[in-house]
């Protein structure tokens, strides 16, 4: 299926949820903000979504200091 | 003619002296400034001069600072951000500074919680003093604020923020600010605040440790209402700790973030 990822036009297989996603592409959860469709998600989300072809997805890497 | 006294406009008579115009508006001052420059000789006054009385060490009435905050900024924006709320989770070297920016530029009313107490370690960066040491920091913030603008309202929360009491302490805001200092807290407030507010703005910052080049820490719109100040990559590391200046960039970039935000421009 299609996804776009930060802009970015990619090929995935199905079926994948956005935490299988994270860990595909070996983000740290914890350190990243996910937004579907222009939607943010807490991270109990991941596991249970199931993401769909075309669906729109911007993960944003954070890193600590403040 | 029309000169200018403490920041408000005054009509007075043509070849009034400046020591007239202290005996009518102040006469205990003990400086004056003629167009900001200290002076003591009297002498003439023309049309636009500004004439600045004050005793040394005396607080202004609210109704004074009012003045000079709207001469200072414009009745616009100084009305737009009087009248609003900004939340501030943590209080640390952003959070602090991010706080005194925003009481200094007449925001009316901050929410700012962190659990922490003010610690010597933290004063290489974050807005406090050596006597408050061993203080909470949202108390010892409070302190500093009122300090700075007697009219500004503080909700000082000392608490660790969870997904959970987010939702009750920040639903009032405006804008809400992530100035927390570990990853997984930053992640987790901006994930629970815009799951629960997404129509609220929220402005986060990531990538300030160190001594790189100020230019790389920027402003950027990442997501639908999540603004992130910082250069995104530099993390703290043996040789690269957190410092004054970068923290101070990295946190004024995050105010004037909310400030633009409050007068309803894009960051």
């Amino acid at each position: 299926m299609h996804l776009s990822i930060n802009g970015q036009s990619r090929e995935f297989p199905e079926p994948l949820t956005v935490l299988q996603l994270l860990v595909f592409l070996e983000l740290i959860p914890e350190r990243i903000v996910v937004e579907l469709n222009r939607e943010i998600l807490t991270a109990d989300r991941y596991a249970g979504i199931s993401l769909q072809t075309g669906d729109k997805l911007e993960l944003i890497e954070f890193v600590g200091g403040g | 003619m029309q000169i200018v006294v403490n920041e408000q406009n005054c009509q007075v008579a043509s070849q009034i002296g400046l020591f007239a115009v202290c005996a009518l508006r102040k006469p205990d001052a003990d400086l004056i400034l003629l167009n900001g420059c200290p002076v003591t000789v009297d002498q003439p006054l023309k049309d636009g001069d500004r004439v600045v009385l004050l005793r040394c060490g005396e607080a202004p009435t609210g109704a004074e600072l009012e003045a000079v905050m709207v001469s200072r900024h414009t009745p616009e924006v100084h009305f737009k951000v009087k009248n609003r709320c900004v939340g501030i989770a943590g209080v640390g070297g952003l959070g602090s500074n991010i706080a005194v920016a925003l009481a200094r530029v007449g925001v009316g009313r901050l929410v700012v919680a962190d659990f922490d107490l003010v610690e010597p370690s933290n004063l290489n960066r974050q807005h406090y003093f050596i006597d408050q040491i061993g203080l909470p920091k949202v108390l010892a913030l409070q302190e500093i604020l009122k300090r700075v603008s007697p009219a500004i309202g503080v909700e000082a929360i000392h608490e660790k923020i969870t997904g959970a009491n987010l939702c009750t302490h920040f639903s009032a805001v405006d804008v809400m600010v992530e100035a927390f200092d570990e990853v997984e807290q930053k992640t987790m407030l901006i994930s629970h605040f815009l799951s629960n507010f997404p129509h609220i703005p929220l402005v986060a910052a990531s990538g300030l440790a160190g001594y790189e080049p100020a230019n790389r820490i920027t402003t950027r719109r990442v997501a639908k209402n999540l603004y992130v100040c910082g250069d995104g990559e530099s993390v703290v590391q043996p040789g690269l700790s957190l410092m004054a200046p970068r923290v101070g960039v990295a946190a004024h970039h995050q105010a004037n973030a909310v400030l633009r935000l409050l007068l309803g421009e894009e960051p």
